[in-house]
């Protein structure tokens, strides 16, 4: 068995008097009985520190010695003898930063939860705050309405979600913790299409077909590129023409048909349909 | 192997070469989420199984001095933070070995985006400190860990890694 052959000694030793807890970065002292010189090391994942130390006397860190949090164990070496002990470093009160993340840095409007905000609290040293900490998230849209949500981060996260909303536009999405804040920008854009319609009239042999200016279900209007397919059926047979929104309408002349069928469709969404019968 | 299962117990095998063919028990909780997103068992036993390969390359690290031997598991201030431990070592002239011996993991948080997961580990570790080739002791530690991951291309990576007191 691995672990027999392993000499372990006593978790705590009676010749070091340590805190328990000591604060990310805050002055702490160790004392040591005895007289002599010895050695003391601090050790963890976290920061490795050593000390020449005078036994019988207190050995003094200050500010910003040991600042990372996480589990040290502390050896006083002493000639031939060695003393262990541990102590614990706890991340700050204060939250100083904040990484905040909010996903989609884009999307259509009119989702609901559709933006998530996702907070990691941290304090002056980058330590993990996992105390339950109260946090605020609020989304201001252009129009100036606001969505607002308490949460309470828990082991040093909290997370929310919001809607998009009715209008287009660049929303500030910001993150609140004790008076430290982080704002991301959300673009929400135009949904589908809606309503679509077009007018057809003659144009030499041809027809000439445009839109009406294209907007989404909230009036907003569909950006400019969005591609529109004009559809046209006749005598069996089928032509189309794929043609970008310029200045908020989509235009094209095609060859004129007797008794053909116009359709005008973007993507999935379908408009109106003419029938040509001149 | 499945996450809902109430407790999964497997073990896994330190790095090919170790002196101590040491094996660590692990058991995994079912995942207690507080955020909306649902884990799919998929996700939640790749995070896992990166997790603890992320203990052999500490192990590796810490006890080589070697920043390189971080770069597979580690990122950001987790990757940071144990980088600056081996240089202050490596000034010391001191190594320390890691060696995990039982995790209790449960998986408390997935991001909404997918794209951060956190969980706690009750892990049991012997650490050994050696000075100048000299050990000074080994000891056995019981500590609270709190870790987040994030995906990279092909696996998660630890970028908070922070012991709590129990």
């Amino acid at each position: 068995m691995v672990l027999a052959s392993l000499s372990l000694a006593s978790a705590q030793d009676s010749r070091m008097s340590l805190p328990t807890t000591v604060g990310a970065g805050s002055a702490f002292s160790i004392h040591s009985t005895g007289s002599g010189k010895a050695v003391l090391y601090i050790v963890g994942p976290g920061q490795a520190l050593r000390r020449d130390v005078q036994l019988g006397e207190s050995t003094y860190f200050p500010v910003g010695s040991l600042y990372n949090a996480g589990h040290y164990l502390v050896i006083l070496v002493a000639g031939s003898s060695t003393d262990n002990g541990w102590v614990d470093v706890v991340p700050a009160n204060t939250p100083a930063n904040l990484s905040f993340l909010a996903k989609p840095s884009r999307l259509p409007i009119g989702l609901h939860n559709g933006i998530s905000g996702t907070v990691y609290i941290f304090d002056v040293y980058h330590n993990l705050i996992t105390k339950p900490t109260p946090v605020s998230f609020k989304l201001s849209n252009p129009s100036g309405s606001a969505q607002q949500r308490a949460v309470t981060a828990h082991e040093g996260v909290a997370t929310t979600e919001m809607d998009s909303s009715e209008k287009e536009g660049f929303a500030k999405f910001e993150a609140q913790v004790d008076g430290i804040s982080s704002t991301r920008v959300v673009e929400q854009v135009p949904g589908s299409p809606c309503g679509l319609t077009m007018i057809a009239r003659p144009s030499g042999k041809g027809i000439q077909l445009a839109t009406n200016p294209v907007r989404d279900c909230s009036g907003n209007a569909v950006p400019d590129g969005t591609i529109i397919t004009f559809t046209e059926s006749y005598d069996g047979a089928q032509s189309t023409a794929d043609v970008p929104l310029k200045h908020g309408v989509a235009q094209v002349e095609i060859p004129a048909h007797p008794g053909a069928t116009i359709t005008v469709a973007s993507g999935v969404v379908l408009g109106n349909e003419i029938h040509w019968q001149k | 192997m499945t996450i809902k299962a109430t407790l999964v117990l497997f073990s896994i095998l330190v790095a090919p070469g170790a002196l101590l063919a040491a094996q660590a028990v692990v058991h995994v909780q079912p995942p207690d989420l507080h955020g909306p997103r649902q884990l799919q068992d998929q996700t939640a036993t790749a995070v896992v199984r990166d997790y603890l390969e992320s203990w052999q390359s500490l192990t590796a690290a810490l006890e080589k001095n070697r920043v390189d031997l971080l770069d597979q598991d580690f990122v950001g201030t987790a990757k940071d933070k144990l980088t600056d431990t081996m240089r202050q070592q490596a000034a010391l002239g001191i190594h320390t070995r890691y060696q995990d011996r039982a995790h209790d993991i449960r998986i408390v948080f997935y991001a909404p985006d997918g794209l951060s997961v956190q969980l706690i580990d009750n892990v049991v570790y012997d650490e050994r400190v050696v000075d100048n080739k000299k050990v000074l002791t080994t000891q056995r530690a019981h500590v609270r860990y709190t870790v987040v991951l994030t995906p990279a291309e092909t696996r998660w990576r630890v970028r908070i890694f922070q012991a709590d007191p129990e």
